[in-house]
């Protein structure tokens, strides 16, 4: 073979395989830089099931817990709104929560959305981008909040102070909401002393 | 003296500076970006904001630096270093208030400065990579603003950073592991901050300086425009300089000089009299710190965020997603990137277009005015309602262009710029 002579196939061929190797090469040695902003161990492990007495609550109260940093609303309805949590299914943008985000058990719940009728668990982080809804339990023109008068149709539940999305008591989104899904409730257990443990289907199992 | 004809071909001046050049293009740099940059010789007020970006970008970089010698980027002492940056250490307030009035400052200028291409056409060809890297730079600005806003570990720091970093949730499928990527947790925690602290003061920085030398690069490669939007290297006298161009220095070194004198006025003013600017740049959440159970009342980004957060807002959530907000909003800046390929008229300044893209230029910087009061408000009353239109009237501006800038009346362009003797 005549070495004045280049090959160029040859060489591109030669080329295109050495940046395609080096390529494959970056990539791997991309990886654990990419991985290490996954959660660490120790932000998993901080994740750990939180456990709450709710029997102290009285109707109409509310308690917040932090459970993996995400506040963890505990409230504990009256019977007058209870009573009247069916009435507004057809203002709600997802009354069967058929879009949103909760356990199996809640889902089948219906309208109350808890294990227990008279505790309603749940993120407190709205589903339009993340701020807490504050609660606004009172039904009617009695709720003033966040110096927005929530109307004479009020049935109690939750506002949302950044871009104004309401739920109901069981965190069910309005329709015509800035938020698409009802409040996302977790995996929790409750016994009939309302001792509540959240991150956990049963007490004693993971979630 | 270093620019002299003698090391024209070769000759060295000898001294130092011929050492250096023989080793270093020291001479030959100083004359090709400086001394014999030929700019066109009616710039007018509009021309400041280039030069005064630059002036903003190494306040932040010095004030920064320093900041970093007494800030800690953990959740348990940010917030309280900040603080003991401001009442305990010596000129520490002045420090952070220049670092923080010069955030806002940076978008003051960046905005006016891109707003004299629009108006003059200094995207056009032959410009449009001059005006891809300056929309690079806008991009990673808003990055690099948005990570330093969270560094202080104020409430709306917080809060703030929990808004913008849910936005990457709302995208199907990988939106929820993708946030706790970018959180390094399951919510905005140490982890978050820690790494912003490190995108903020050491990676974005490099970007941006190499993203401003490259727009700077661009910029001397095809020449600067100028308020008629003509190109003056098309006229050049015997001496193979531009008619119309004057060395950049001394000329506009010395001009720039005084806006420079001018600007530091005002923003002394501000860092002085009015650091927080009625809480437009430092907002009263901010004096608060974090809170990961206590939402502030009312959340509203810094006001230069607040023409997109409104675009955001503006959008209602459709088949069970509010990511229609997030693309809204992300295709705001997108479509900057088309601009130079989106003006179809056969002029470049306005001072030769006609009475539509004038028009048009005008609803464009009121609507996204509106957008940023917007953007401020709480959405109720007549915001929502406002952010729409004007969100609309934003695209409209753009995807419309090709059209009316085709059928719009221009004014003959004259041969040499105007203004001037």
């Amino acid at each position: 073979m005549n070495d004045q002579v280049v090959d160029h196939g040859r060489r591109r061929l030669l080329t295109v395989a050495t940046a395609g190797i080096g390529a494959v090469g970056v990539a791997f040695a991309a990886a654990p830089f990419l991985a290490s902003w996954e959660p660490s161990a120790r932000a998993k492990a901080l994740g750990a099931p939180v456990e709450v007495d709710a029997s102290k609550l009285e109707a109409g109260q509310m308690l917040k817990v932090v459970w993996r940093g995400q506040p963890v609303y505990v409230v504990r309805r009256t019977q007058t709104v209870l009573a009247a949590i069916g009435d507004h299914e057809g203002q709600l943008a997802d009354p069967k929560s058929e879009d949103s985000v909760q356990p199996a058990y809640i889902k089948s719940s219906g309208d109350v959305r808890a294990r227990n009728p008279d505790y309603w668990v749940g993120l407190a982080v709205c589903t339009h981008l993340g701020c807490s809804p504050l609660g606004a339990f009172e039904p009617h023109n009695a709720s003033q909040v966040a110096g927005v008068d929530l109307g004479a149709t009020w049935p109690g539940g939750f506002y949302c102070p950044c871009h104004g999305s309401r739920y109901d008591i069981s965190g069910r989104v309005f329709k015509g909401q800035p938020a698409p899904k009802n409040l996302t409730v977790p995996s929790y257990a409750i016994t009939a002393d309302a001792q509540i443990t959240i991150g956990v289907d049963e007490v004693g199992k993971a979630a | 003296m270093a620019a002299t004809p003698d090391s024209v071909g070769g000759a060295s001046p000898g001294g130092l500076i011929g050492w250096i050049d023989e080793r270093f293009p020291l001479t030959k740099l100083w004359r090709e970006q400086v001394a014999e940059y030929y700019a066109p010789k009616n710039f007018n007020f509009w021309y400041y904001f280039g030069v005064l970006s630059i002036v903003v970008l190494v306040n932040q970089l010095v004030t920064g630096i320093f900041l970093t010698m007494n800030y800690k980027p953990s959740s348990a002492e940010a917030f309280g270093s900040v603080e003991y940056i401001m009442r305990d250490l010596d000129w520490g307030w002045l420090i952070r208030y220049m670092h923080s009035t010069g955030a806002s400052a940076f978008f003051i200028v960046v905005y006016l400065h891109m707003f004299r291409a629009l108006m003059y056409g200094s995207f056009r060809k032959p410009r449009e990579l001059l005006w891809i890297f300056g929309c690079l730079i806008f991009l990673l600005l808003m990055a690099e603003a948005f990570m330093g806003y969270v560094l202080p570990w104020g409430n709306m720091s917080f809060w703030g950073a929990q808004v913008i970093t849910s936005l990457f949730g709302s995208l199907p499928i990988i939106g929820g592991g993708l946030v706790e990527w970018i959180r390094g947790d399951f919510v905005i925690a140490d982890a978050t901050l820690n790494r912003f602290f490190a995108l903020h003061v050491a990676a974005l920085p490099l970007a941006l300086v190499f993203l401003v030398i490259a727009h700077l690069m661009a910029l001397h490669e095809v020449g600067s425009n100028n308020p008629d939007g003509i190109e003056i290297k098309k006229l050049k006298g015997p001496d193979g300089h531009p008619l119309d161009g004057i060395p950049f220095h001394p000329y506009y070194t010395v001009k720039d000089l005084a806006g420079i004198a001018g600007f530091l006025v005002l923003f002394c003013g501000v860092i002085f009299f009015a650091p927080t600017f009625g809480g437009l740049f430092l907002e009263e959440a901010n004096f608060d710190p974090a809170n990961p159970l206590q939402t502030p009342p009312h959340i509203a980004p810094v006001w230069y965020f607040t023409p997109f957060y409104a675009m955001l807002r503006a959008v209602p959530s459709f088949a069970g997603t509010q990511v229609w907000g997030v693309l809204v909003m992300g295709a705001a800046i997108v479509v900057l990137f088309f601009l130079p390929w989106l003006d179809r008229s056969p002029v470049k300044s306005i001072r030769y277009k006609g009475p539509i893209f004038k028009v048009a230029l005008a609803i464009f910087s009121v609507s996204f005015v509106i957008l940023g009061i917007c953007g401020l408000k709480p959405p109720s009353g007549i915001y929502p309602l406002l952010s729409k239109i004007c969100t609309a009237l934003y695209f409209a501006f753009f995807l419309l262009m090709p059209w009316y800038t085709k059928i719009d009346s221009v004014k003959p362009v004259p041969e040499r710029v105007t203004g001037h003797a």
